[in-house]
């Protein structure tokens, strides 16, 4: 029955196309970027390229709205545009652009001159909405490996540092390990429930006693998952990669594969309501939590620090996943999003800081170089302080509201102890990245640390960022609808849950 | 024309400071100016306060110039905010010291001054907002936002080891407060509000599910943060270090509002929404007030810093407010809220003096001082009689307060009044010896003896906090006319008023 209403769609129409303009745009906009680069002047190329890629960006953006509008199933009902994947697409898209932003001065310091840097992140952030909007298993994997090969090769982008190289390196091999353990995972699904399709995959699970091939699968797709957003016990990785990787390529690869990966796992827990899930994630973010902020709190790199940090921050994430009753799925979900978002807004600011201050061969990078800031350039510094004060979790930032909105999430399904270790962490948590505050306001410098002149771009991400942060902590109301709108999009509708039970296939998603 | 002023003083008085914080952000770097400013902004905020008590209703309990307008829709949060007669009067002691605090900064402060009033603005707006919100979440959004400011002000503006003392600040009040956190979201996934109202009616009326299970730890969660913030024995240790870190300005918020927000807190939220978990930990909650204030004025009479000094005799009077508080008498909370106040206003300026002294010899040890008074002679009469206020001399705002809590304590249990008593005569042993030491006999080191005496603003500080000093120990009345009903309703089980509306 399936294959017949396959075949009826197999020829793409013209709303087909529309409902992956974004990607469209994209990759034309990163073809655009290797073309002209060879044709422009070397010394002129960066600031053409990057504004050529931002300018796609901005058009993808744009077009994501044309996009919402014609929501529905795509390409043989592969992809699917619901408020779900809106929301990511455009969290994604908006991250890259910011990024591009914050890039353009860094690499005239750091003297790369490529032009496939653009057209990499460009490329990428195709592969992420991919995933944001793929309801196909196969299709998802797909997304998964243009974004991750793209990200491998911008991990080791400063290639005359070894630490860079080291980085791209480690993070090729461990991550192409991770993405077979996801396609492996996929494969055994297929093998369980004879489907790739989330929707069907979803139906077969509710009316047929769950298998074994079906944990082994969830369990397999849940490690590919775990490693992308860094989550423990899969995140050893994400340190030295962190570390050796340029400054704004960590502020994207830290927000923008992340929240395609947890668009991803959000599928996969719950439009697909995955079995014995439960203790997995309730360990991982556990484990998640305590690891990365225990792990933070002895770092002396700022990199290194933010890296763990967001270990960290993925186990809050996972909080959300961990709802167990159906009623309160909504309530995770809608969670998980907003704190994506907010994470995005915070740590893409902390980075672009980072990377600005970072100069010439990323040299000042460690706390110590960090002294006497809040002097030395009270803007850097204040803005730094905002993105750390939201990391804690301090009112006024969007940080603050997410761990809230997370925490509230959880405690409404039970989740006392998960809760408990929730909070007690973020308390934790604070100790570092107070570290920081402290060492920019509190101590002298002891040596000379040049600060450049803030660039234009770099002061536009940074408002960017700052206004996103304190608007998802201010005024989150319209943020929340949404993403409880897309929620409500994303689970299977009530009455076809139970409906499963006596007719199967009579129940699939018709928008 | 009043009406609409009634309806939008409670975020006018509230978000004045945060407007002048944020216009300060766009001020030229002329200290001059940027002073000036933040004294016409605080002192705006005094006089806007000043409506609170002119317009209120005495003899009426429940909150008053109630605004309550959706924030957010789902969680469901409100920008719920209100008064009562308990709330009044910490609203109006902040706005008090805080105009005292710029005053008495203005010389003291010389670098980055700037941040410096940013950071006290800003902190005005939270400490206002904890005393006025009545919807918990935007509660504990204002109790969080208190923590970065003060922290800062210890951090860059204190003393030798300010790092040190402002990281231990933060982190024992964050590490608290996430337990109360957990508390408010627990209530909030079985009552499905964050209004303090409807939490309270709905707990007094037995409609949330599980809550007998749960209310012991609730009680626990709430509890653990405010007495880290009393801070109450054995939670005071963060307490001396910020106080002798932290720059004057911060140690007369700190000891004078901030752990405030701690007694008020328990009054609040510990009796108003677990009033039955509140009875049943009253004995031991009691007990540690009672070491805190006998250990507290111990430890003080040993201390050769004046600041440290001043500190442990903060411990000594703030377990004479829990004590009051759970005492469950009348008169106790009646008393409790009056030590508050009147603690609020004589260590404020305790530590207005001990940092006027720091300006001139940068230095608060004990033994550095003697025979000021023949220096320092306006400045040695100051001293004595806020150190007579702090002590409890009738007629001055610390004997009220106590009497009625001792009272109070001796109602519940003799045993409680009589170990309390003590504290009294032990404050006047640490605090008349230190004056002593500092003030009288021949000036023993050379230096002290050009030493000049309180000056313009200093004086312009510390004269209204000894007129208030009197004021307050001549007519209380004045300030309990307002507390008496509002204490009345938190002592009245909210249990009996449920079932009257019920049953009529």
């Amino acid at each position: 029955m399936t294959i017949a209403l396959q075949q009826a769609q197999v020829i793409p129409q013209a709303a087909d196309y529309i409902r992956i303009l974004p990607e469209l745009i994209l990759s034309l906009f990163g073809i655009a970027v290797m073309l002209i680069d060879p044709v422009v002047d070397e010394e002129k190329s960066q600031k053409t390229l990057g504004i050529l890629a931002f300018v796609g960006t901005v058009v993808a953006l744009i077009s994501t709205w044309y996009m919402g509008a014609n929501p529905g199933l795509a390409f043989s009902r592969t992809i699917r545009i619901d408020s779900f994947s809106i929301f990511f697409t455009f969290l994604v898209i908006a991250i890259a652009a910011v990024v591009i932003l914050s890039s353009f001065e860094y690499m005239a310091v750091q003297r790369i001159r490529a032009g496939e840097y653009y057209a990499l992140i460009l490329f990428g952030v195709v592969g992420m909405v991919l995933m944001a909007s793929a309801i196909e298993l196969v299709m998802i994997f797909i997304g998964l490996e243009i974004s991750s090969i793209s990200t491998y090769i911008l991990a080791g982008f400063r290639r005359n540092d070894a630490a860079s190289s080291e980085s791209s390196l480690k993070y090729f091999l461990l991550g192409s390990f991770a993405t077979a353990f996801f396609l492996y995972g996929v494969a055994l699904m297929f093998g369980a429930t004879g489907s790739t399709n989330i929707d069907t995959i979803a139906q077969r699970l509710q009316s047929e006693p769950v298998g074994l091939l079906a944990y082994a699968a969830m369990a397999l797709m849940f490690v590919g998952l775990g490693f992308k957003v860094a989550a423990a016990p899969f995140h050893v990785w994400t340190p030295d990669v962190y570390e050796g990787a340029p400054a704004p390529v960590v502020g994207f690869m830290s927000t923008a594969p992340k929240a395609a990966a947890f668009a991803v796992l959000l599928r996969v827990v719950f439009a697909i309501n995955a079995p014995g899930r439960f203790w997995f994630l309730w360990v991982a973010a556990a484990l998640s939590m305590t690891l990365g902020n225990i792990g933070a709190l002895v770092q002396t790199n700022v990199k290194r620090l933010l890296a763990y940090s967001s270990i960290a921050h993925a186990g809050y994430v996972l909080v959300a996943f961990a709802m167990t009753s159906q009623e309160t799925f909504a309530n995770g979900i809608s969670a998980a999003m907003f704190y994506t978002a907010a994470y995005a807004a915070m740590n893409v600011g902390a980075f672009a800081v980072v990377s600005h201050f970072a100069n010439a061969g990323e040299r000042y990078v460690t706390l110590e170089d960090y002294e006497g800031l809040g002097r030395s350039s009270p803007f850097l510094a204040a803005t730094l302080t905002i993105f750390l004060l939201s990391l804690i979790g301090i009112p006024v930032t969007g940080g603050f509201f997410a761990k809230f909105y997370v925490f509230s999430a959880a405690l409404r399904a039970n989740l006392i102890w998960l809760t408990l270790i929730g909070v007690v962490n973020s308390a934790i948590g604070a100790y570092y990245y107070l570290r920081i505050i402290v060492v920019m306001y509190m101590r002298e410098a002891r040596k000379e640390v040049p600060v450049t002149r803030i660039s234009f771009g770099v002061a536009t991400a940074l408002t960017v960022s700052i206004v996103a942060t304190l608007y998802l902590g201010l005024l989150p109301n319209r943020v929340l609808q949404i993403a409880q709108h897309a929620a409500q999009d994303l689970l299977p509708p009530a009455s076809s849950m139970s409906a499963a039970q006596t007719a199967p296939a009579a129940s699939l998603p018709q928008r | 024309m009043m009406s609409g002023l009634d309806s939008a003083i409670l975020t006018l008085v509230t978000f004045v400071p945060l407007a002048g914080a944020l216009l300060l952000v766009l001020f030229p770097r002329r200290d001059r100016d940027i002073r000036i400013f933040s004294l016409v902004v605080t002192l705006l905020t005094f006089v806007l306060s000043l409506h609170l008590p002119v317009h209120f209703h005495r003899g009426q309990a429940g909150f008053q110039f109630e605004i309550n307008t959706q924030w957010i829709s789902s969680p469901n949060i409100h920008y719920h905010m209100g008064i009562d007669g308990i709330s009044m009067w910490l609203v109006v002691l902040t706005t008090f010291l805080t105009p005292l605090c710029v005053l008495i900064s203005w010389k003291s402060v010389h670098e980055r001054v700037k941040e410096f009033f940013i950071l006290l603005l800003i902190m005005e707006t939270a400490l206002i907002g904890v005393f006025m919100a009545l919807d918990l979440f935007l509660f504990y959004f204002f109790w969080e936002a208190t923590l970065i400011p003060m922290a800062l002000l210890i951090g860059v503006f204190g003393h030798e080891r300010k790092v040190y003392a402002a990281v231990k600040f933060f982190m024992y009040t964050m590490i608290a407060s996430v337990f109360m956190l957990a508390a408010i979201l627990w209530l909030y996934a079985h009552t499905h509000s964050f209004d303090f109202v409807t939490i309270r009616d709905q707990i007094a009326s037995g409609a949330v599910p599980n809550f007998p299970a749960a209310a012991q730890w609730l009680f626990l969660g709430f509890f653990i943060a405010f007495a880290v913030k009393v801070p109450l024995f054995p939670f005071h240790t963060w307490l001396p270090d910020a106080h002798v870190e932290a720059p004057t300005a911060g140690s007369v918020l700190l000891a004078g509002v901030l752990l405030k927000m701690g007694t008020y807190g328990m009054l609040r939220f510990n009796l108003g929404l677990f009033p039955a978990q509140a009875r049943q930990n009253a004995s031991w909650i009691m007990v540690l007030a009672l070491i805190g204030i006998i250990y507290g004025a111990l430890v003080a009479m040993v201390q050769p810093n004046m600041k440290k000094l001043i500190a442990y005799s903060s411990v000594s009077h703030l377990g004479f407010v829990v004590l009051g508080i759970f005492s469950f008498t009348q008169s106790g909370l009646n008393g409790a809220m009056f030590v508050m106040l009147a603690h609020g206003v004589s260590t404020g300026a305790l530590f207005m003096l001990a940092g006027i002294l720091h300006e001139r010899r940068h230095t608060y040890e004990i033994s550095e001082f003697g025979g000021l008074a023949s220096p320092m002679p306006v400045y040695a009469s100051l001293y004595l009689f806020i150190v007579l206020a702090s002590v409890g001399l009738p007629l001055l705002n610390g004997f009220i307060g106590e009497f009625l809590v001792l009272n109070g304590a001796f109602q519940d249990k003799p045993i409680y009044g009589i170990l309390g008593a003590t504290g009294v005569i032990w404050s006047a042993c640490y605090l008349l010896w230190m004056f002593q030491r500092v003030f009288y006999g021949k000036v023993t080191h050379p230096v002290n003896e050009g030493l000049a005496d309180i000056a313009g603003f200093e004086k312009a500080a510390v004269w209204p906090c000894a007129v208030a000093a009197l004021v307050m120990g001549v007519a209380p009345i004045l300030w309990l006319a307002a507390i008496d009903p509002a204490v009345q309703s938190v002592l009245t089980p909210a249990a009996q008023v449920f079932g009257k509306v019920v049953g009529q």
